[in-house]
């Protein structure tokens, strides 16, 4: 591994994770999704085409190496996502040779939902949370395995590793299991469910590190490239295709930018950037001064937004 | 030294934990620009600081904990300095929600204990310093603060550290460090100030940056629960696991425990390629050299020092549920990947937290901590909690509920599986029963129809169930339809249909079990012919004394319109006699007590019947 010796280190910023650091939240969350499988009648893992997705799965893969994993994977598509995301999802899919669920509220769609008809809030409660909870309830899935971290919001930080879920995959935050050690407590009736969270204990930086490390391939809007955005509440947010209601006269200007999280285009503001490696973006990473979450617009759209979400079952 | 620190806060409510944690991820410089600004409006809000930010809020998360300025739950936080990344689990204070607190502990290597300079040491100052050290967490820092408050008086931060000595010395702490700190104005957090001229020791970030947790040379061989069979296809057959303790490569002999099962280590399997070796905190794949017998919940451990196996256990155990933890009732079992049914056969006693004194207990309470033995269903691989964490920690959980009710810790073992042989023994009703960890009764319903027998039968039923009794119910679905499918109504056919349900309840008290009969059984004489085939106690007979007024109101089935119509014959209370019992063992009034209550009743009444029996059955030997 290299990472580490193509940029200097100075006092102000944060230590490069050692090798062993790596290995050990690497073996945890092995640990973690050995034991999601094992207690697991139907288990399924939430694939959202994003870094933290990428990581989970190839963690995934190295837990029951030399066998494929045995469960499939589930992507929620509101139909907005960034083009490249669903051509990689699909290239990803094919090589892997894991069964690969993609689920959409079509109901939702047919009645015109879309980022410009409905708020953000509304809008991820339809073609995001409701359409989960579709697909969940469908399939019959017991154990849901998800990628969210604990660093990357204050209701996380909150969540328990192996978290329940009552009938209607609801969060009680107020009445979470305890959780001691390493046992997680799986038993559960009929149509509860558990969240299993196998990158809890990782940060931003831990995630691209090991990326940096394993090679793990990531989409290419993690890195800086010329895009067409507008400003929108001052924020750059990428015109993708032409369903991007343009203001009259309005034209995207080419700027340089990268995305720090991905989800449905119109809500995922860019940042400008120039870090077009995963050595740069961690750089950048590491002097950042705004949060990563910050560019998701659905996070602000209410008093304690994330908590209220998870309450009805976003992940 | 270790790269990673994990470390929890702890200590009574308001003494400043969440604050010190804010204070600690503040300047870290861990708090994001938008973040910040989120704070700025959440310190109007919510904020407990007037104008000036409130940087507890930067980790109460919850929308419950900003409201009311309390932590109800663990928050995980990272932050990372040159020397050291930190987790750090910061816990809530309030004794209500002490699980969640030996939930941040289980996993904590050190224990940063904060007290309020104004207040002193509190209640739960001890009770938390006891948590943790039973936790086995070996190093604690005691954060004395709001020194700010106290005038930064030498006075009283030497009173309140010689007050807690005694604790330290009692609880067996590695290293104990005092400091004073402001986490409000950030003195002694992550830089010295010139508050406290008199203090000459380390600030709070730099003791964690240079704490060595490691521990002494840790001499247990290698063992690894095994998670998961990887059984791709016939050319593969690998056991999945994380390395407990030690150190494992190619070519080990290591033991399969349970079974004993001896062989070689043939590979260590990762990703893409083979690893000649493998130590604690690895998760890896083990291929053996031969074809042997092992599942989810053995261990793989060193040949020459294998694991400990036994099926019963002396251990502490944290009451982590509003339903008491009772000696008699059996619970769900996990130690490490193993899962099995534990017994609680005696509460031996209860700790009292803030003395470390012994109480007598026959129950734990919500956040009780006691010492308890406990009999599994098998044996069981282990080590004791304070050899190893991962292979010694345990939790309860509710069969019914499915809750986390317990946590605990083995202390030993009460016998080894190793020293268990086989008896030449008659298998009798004792011997049967001791090994359901019950003793045998029939508990014999009487009255009218429609007077609530089988809601109270069932109800009970179910509540013995969970609370891991073997039973069984007779009742008129069951008996009428096979082996009295050839009865009527008759007297006679009354008398006989009674005679042969006494007969199989009689077998079944035999087998073991806590048998139910629920059938109107209307004849006193027949109802002394049952008692007369049970041993003294084994038979209590219960009368659900409803009224006949009552029952014709209720008449579920309506069996009672029918029976006035004519349409029904030789219905009892109608054109049939019932003789109340003169003197049940228990009588229950259905218009005063909801079926709920009956239940309890029968309950205590069984509990009391139990006590006056000679020992034997309910305490295995």
């Amino acid at each position: 591994m290299t990472h580490s010796s193509t940029h200097p280190t100075s006092e102000s910023e944060s230590i490069p994770p050692a090798r062993s650091y790596l290995a050990g939240l690497e073996a945890e969350s092995i640990e973690i999704i050995r034991e999601a499988v094992a207690l697991a009648d139907k288990p399924v893992m939430m694939y959202s085409i994003g870094k933290d997705s990428s990581v989970m799965l190839h963690l995934a893969r190295k837990a029951f190496w030399p066998a494929p994993p045995p469960f499939p994977l589930l992507h929620i598509d509101t139909t907005w996502k960034f083009r490249e995301m669903i051509a990689f999802r699909d290239r990803i899919a094919a090589e892997s040779g894991i069964k690969l669920i993609v689920h959409t509220n079509h109901a939702r769609l047919a009645e015109g939902v879309s980022p410009f008809t409905y708020d953000s809030e509304r809008y991820t409660t339809m073609m995001k949370t409701e359409a989960l909870k579709q697909a969940l309830d469908r399939e019959g899935f017991d154990i849901i395995m998800g990628g969210a971290r604990r660093d990357e919001e204050k209701s996380r930080a909150k969540e328990r590793i192996f978290s329940f879920r009552s009938a209607g995959h609801r969060w009680d935050p107020k009445m979470q299991r305890p959780e001691l050690w390493n046992l997680y407590n799986a038993r559960i009736h009929p149509g509860e469910t558990i969240r299993v969270f196998p990158l809890s204990n990782w940060t931003e930086a831990d995630v691209w590190h090991y990326i940096a490390e394993e090679n793990i391939p990531v989409v290419p809007l993690y890195f800086a490239a010329p895009r067409p955005v507008v400003k929108r509440s001052g924020q750059w947010i990428m015109v993708d295709d032409d369903r991007f209601p343009l203001d009259p006269g309005e034209t995207p200007e080419m700027r340089v930018v990268r995305f720090r999280t991905l989800g449905c285009y119109p809500l995922t503001a860019a940042v400008e950037s120039s870090a077009a490696t995963v050595s740069e973006i961690i750089q950048e990473t590491q002097t950042a001064r705004t949060s990563e979450r910050c560019g998701r617009l659905i996070d602000f759209d209410q008093v304690a937004s994330m908590e209220r979400k998870k309450l009805e079952g976003y992940f | 030294m270790r790269d990673t620190l994990r470390f929890m806060t702890c200590g009574s409510v308001d003494d400043g934990k969440s604050t010190l944690i804010g204070r600690l991820l503040w300047e870290s410089k861990q708090v994001f620009e938008d973040q910040l600004s989120a704070l700025a409006t959440d310190s109007t809000r919510y904020g407990t600081q007037g104008e000036a930010m409130d940087l507890a809020l930067l980790v109460d998360g919850l929308q419950a904990e900003r409201e009311q300025s309390i932590t109800i739950d663990v928050a995980y936080r990272f932050f990372a300095t040159p020397r050291r990344r930190f987790v750090v689990a910061d816990t809530p204070g309030h004794e209500q929600y002490t699980r969640n607190m030996a939930t941040g502990a289980s996993t904590a290597e050190l224990a940063v204990l904060v007290v309020n300079a104004a207040k002193g040491l509190q209640t739960q100052t001890h009770r938390h310093a006891r948590i943790v050290a039973m936790l086995g967490v070996r190093h604690l820092v005691m954060a004395v603060n709001k020194m700010d408050l106290a005038g930064w008086d030498q006075a009283i931060f030497s009173q309140i550290v010689q007050e807690f000595q005694p604790l330290v010395d009692a609880l067996g702490f590695e290293s104990f460090q005092p400091i004073p700190v402001s986490a409000l104005n950030g003195d002694y957090v992550t830089a010295h100030s010139s508050a406290a001229p008199w203090y000459t020791g380390p600030t709070l970030l730099s003791c964690l940056e240079e704490i060595d947790v490691s521990r002494g040379a840790e001499d247990l061989e290698f063992r690894m629960p095994v998670q998961w069979v990887n059984r791709p296809s016939q050319d593969f057959r690998g056991y999945c696991g994380r390395v407990a303790s030690g150190r494992v490569k190619v070519g080990d002999r290591v033991r399969i425990v349970p079974g004993g099962m001896e062989t070689t280590v043939r590979s260590i399997v990762t990703w893409h390629e083979e690893r000649p070796a493998a130590s604690a905190g690895d998760s890896i794949t083990i291929c053996l050299d031969s074809e042997v017998d092992v599942t989810r919940g053995n261990i793989l451990a060193s040949a020459s020092d294998p694991a400990e196996l036994s099926d019963q256990f002396e251990a502490r155990v944290l009451c982590l549920s509003e339903h008491n933890l009772v000696a008699g009732r059996s619970y769900l079992f996990q130690l490490h990947t193993c899962q099995a049914v534990a017994t609680i056969t005696a509460v031996k006693y209860q700790v009292d937290v803030r003395l470390g004194t012994h109480l007598a207990a026959r129950t734990l309470g919500l956040n009780d901590i006691g010492v308890v033995n406990l009999s599994i269903d098998r044996p069981v691989p282990f080590e004791t909690y304070n050899r190893c964490r991962r292979l010694g920690s345990f939790i309860l959980v509710d069969r019914l509920t499915n809750q986390t009710v317990g946590a605990g810790m083995i202390d030993f073992a009460l016998r080894r599986a190793a020293n268990i042989h086989w008896q030449a023994m008659d298998v009798n009703k004792a011997v049967r029963a001791r090994q359901k960890l019950q003793r045998p009764v029939c508990l014999w319903f009487t009255g009218l129809s429609a007077s609530g027998k089988s809601t109270i039968a069932n109800l009970l039923e179910k509540r013995l169930f969970a609370a891991g009794r073997h039973t069984y119910t007779l009742d008129g679905d069951n008996v009428r339809h096979g082996l009295n499918r050839d009865l009527g109504f008759s007297e006679a056919d009354r008398v006989e249909n009674i005679r042969r349900v006494t007969e199989v309840a009689r077998l079944l008290v035999d087998a073991g079990l806590v048998v139910i009969v629920s059938f109107i059984s209307p004849y006193r004489a027949e109802r002394e012919i049952a008692r007369s085939r049970f041993e003294p106690r084994e038979f209590l007979e219960i009368f659900v004394d409803t009224p006949i007024a009552e029952c014709e109101r209720r008449d579920p089935k309506g069996l009672y319109a029918k029976a006035r119509r004519g349409a029904l014959t030789n219905f009892t209370g109608i054109d049939s006699a019932y003789e109340p019992p003169d003197s049940p063992e228990i009588r229950l009034d259905t218009v005063v007590c909801t079926a709920e209550e009956c239940v309890d009743r029968i309950l205590f009444a069984l509990d009391d019947n139990q006590a006056h029996k000679s020992a034997g059955a309910w305490e295995p030997s």
